[in-house]
């Protein structure tokens, strides 16, 4: 084989890739780019003159700095809980026997096959004024309680939605693990909890992890969920985003929000990546 | 009453018996290998000894005490497992000293203790490395000892060299009977090979289909066993069938010198001699005549194939030095008579 066409042959191969990468992703990305930077009037619209008042406007107005902080709080928040969840969740599934096992991953992952949206709406039914929770609610004890439009059902709508993203990743770092080096703590001495801890735990760490990373990333730009569990006043970035496009129609404003949302999503997760990747070569090597 | 005795031990899983009404009685110091083919129930044994399979029904007792239901933890028995089982986010260092932090043994005493381990098993310069950085026989030496760091009472190897290349195999055999005897530690060792338990212990209980066949020396396993099954995995054997008639073991009309008891004239029997018991002479000159069907030179030893009247037998001859006779040479075949037993073709015990 010739060595022009050895060295021309991956690019062949990644060409098609690359190609629906630049279409469907970066083209898009340095329009919006341009866009934000573009004046807009609310008389005439998008305007050809070029200004920085939108991301002036945005990281000077408290109103969006809110958004964002809750944004961030509640990705942070549903990434935690999923972990409290999903780790103990994993483990437990890998210690089952078949058939159950495979019954409750089915349990775990078959939600993903569901529209986002039509799990939100099963959420505001239940989570609403006369909804099951709140009906049990008042048969039992504290009454009712606003649930749906806060921040508490959003959390708990993204919990669910994530968990499969913290289950499966840990679930995987799991079944690499030796079954016996468990036993090994055991019979050195150690109870259940603390041969979980010193030996188990850290090595699932790694999928905790990267599972952490794919849910906060999730979370932060989920849209369906805050949209019909938030309620109008109750808005994240992506909400947040979606209104300026389309009832504001300020869409360079609404480019400008996307655009830092990206920008601080891509720092806080790159930070994260290489914490991660420092600690899998200490540990991994 | 032994040092660890176990007492009528059985496991069901279902009804399937993995193990049933094992007893055996350990003596302290003594090293003893369980040997059976995969699925005997010997690695089970060997899990309800170290407290990670609860036994059905029976009692273990070590030292006096009653540890059957007892949590592994409580134990305080060292196992090196067949995998080794090492903790791969922790050193060498680490992992001896985790039983010796269990134990909340106090930082300088542990960190001697460790040392000493280390020196033990020759690792003391790889302290530092992580599980993954060692080679097979290290990571193995790393997981005996962090076994024994602990000062178990009883030491339970699971087929501990099965994961070695040949030659590591027989070194690391010696090396561990030599740690074995110079600390003296009670030591339980499940495997499927024969030569191991051969060479390493003092008794040898042989596991067939979750029960004991026969516990014996290494030495007298190998000349008088139980059963035939037991014959042909502990080592070879040739089977030939025949007679027993007035004069003897008869083979095609030819009679061939062995030992035989409880045998009814004109019932048929079975002539059991091992190979390296058979020395070649020339034609004519031995108790049978054959002719060598095919021979394997095996370095100090070489192994024929012969065709007689009374069947194929295999040959063992050391190694003299000179080449032996070869593929269709008429040869010899001599042995004397206690060196073959007949016995009643199935189930029988050979004298």
């Amino acid at each position: 084989m010739n060595s022009a066409r050895a060295s021309t042959t991956p690019w062949l191969l990644a060409a098609p890739g690359a190609l629906l990468f630049t279409a469907l992703v970066l083209v898009p990305l340095g329009l919006t780019l341009i866009l934000s930077f573009h004046v807009y009037d609310a008389a005439s619209g998008v305007k050809d003159e070029t200004t920085l008042a939108h991301y002036i406007a945005t990281l000077s107005d408290g109103y969006f700095l809110n958004i964002f902080w809750r944004t961030l709080r509640l990705a942070a928040l549903t990434t935690l809980i999923c972990a409290l969840i999903g780790a103990p969740e994993a483990y437990i599934l890998s210690r089952m026997r078949e058939p159950w096992r495979s019954i409750f991953l089915l349990a775990i992952i078959g939600p993903l096959l569901v529209s986002v949206v039509v799990r939100a709406f099963g959420w505001s039914m239940l989570l609403g004024p006369t909804g099951l929770v709140n009906e049990a609610f008042r048969a039992f004890g504290p009454g009712t309680v606003k649930i749906l439009y806060t921040e508490t059902a959003i959390v708990i709508a993204l919990v669910h939605v994530m968990l499969p993203f913290m289950v499966i990743p840990v679930w995987t770092s799991l079944q690499k693990l030796d079954p016996m080096v468990e036993a090994a703590a055991w019979t050195l001495g150690a109870s259940r909890f603390t041969a979980l801890r010193r030996v188990v735990l850290p090595q699932v760490t790694m999928g905790i992890l990267s599972g952490s990373l794919v849910v906060f990333g999730l979370s932060a730009s989920a849209f369906a969920i805050p949209a019909l569990l938030g309620g109008r006043r109750l808005k994240m970035a992506a909400t947040l985003v979606y209104d300026e496009y389309m009832h504001e129609l300020n869409w360079p404003l609404g480019a400008a929000i996307a655009i830092l949302v990206l920008i601080i999503n891509l720092v806080i997760m790159l930070a994260y990546q290489r914490v991660v990747e420092a600690r899998a070569r200490r540990t991994l090597g | 009453m032994g040092f660890l005795s176990l007492d009528g031990l059985t496991k069901l899983y279902g009804d399937v018996a993995a193990v049933s009404d094992v007893h055996l009685s350990v003596a302290k110091g003594e090293f003893i290998s369980l040997l059976g083919p995969s699925g005997c129930g010997k690695t089970t044994t060997l899990q309800m000894i170290a407290g990670l399979v609860e036994p059905t029904s029976g009692r273990i007792m070590l030292d006096g005490r009653d540890i059957t239901h007892e949590k592994p933890d409580r134990r305080g028995l060292g196992i090196v497992f067949q995998s080794y089982a090492l903790f791969p986010h922790m050193t060498v260092a680490q992992n001896v000293s985790f039983g010796l932090e269990m134990r909340k043994v106090p930082r300088a005493e542990r960190d001697a203790r460790v040392k000493q381990a280390l020196v033990l098993v020759q690792l003391a310069a790889l302290a530092d490395r992580y599980p993954r950085q060692l080679s097979g026989g290290q990571r193995q030496r790393v997981a005996v000892a962090r076994a024994l760091v602990i000062d178990p009472p009883v030491l339970l190897l699971d087929e501990p060299l099965s994961n070695l290349d040949a030659k590591l195999r027989e070194e690391m055999q010696f090396e561990l009977r030599g740690i074995q005897q110079r600390i003296g530690t009670t030591t339980i060792m499940v495997t499927h090979d024969q030569g191991e338990a051969l060479s390493m212990s003092d008794r040898v209980v042989v596991m067939e289909q979750g029960r004991i066949m026969q516990v014996d020396a290494p030495y007298r396993l190998y000349e008088s066993p139980a059963t035939p099954f037991i014959s042909s995995f502990v080592g070879k054997m040739n089977r030939l069938p025949g007679v027993w008639g007035r004069s003897g073991f008869e083979s095609n009309g030819r009679v061939l010198p062995c030992n035989g008891a409880g045998l009814t004239e004109g019932a048929s029997a079975v002539l059991a001699i091992r190979p390296e018991k058979i020395t070649l002479t020339s034609s004519g000159a031995g108790v049978l005549d054959g002719r060598v069907k095919a021979r394997f030179f095996l370095g100090s030893a070489w192994f024929f194939t012969l065709e007689t009247d009374a069947g194929l037998i295999g040959v063992s001859l050391p190694n003299a030095g000179e080449e032996p006779p070869r593929e269709g040479d008429p040869v010899g075949l001599d042995w004397s008579k206690s060196s073959a037993k007949a016995a009643k073709p199935e189930g029988a015990q050979p004298a």
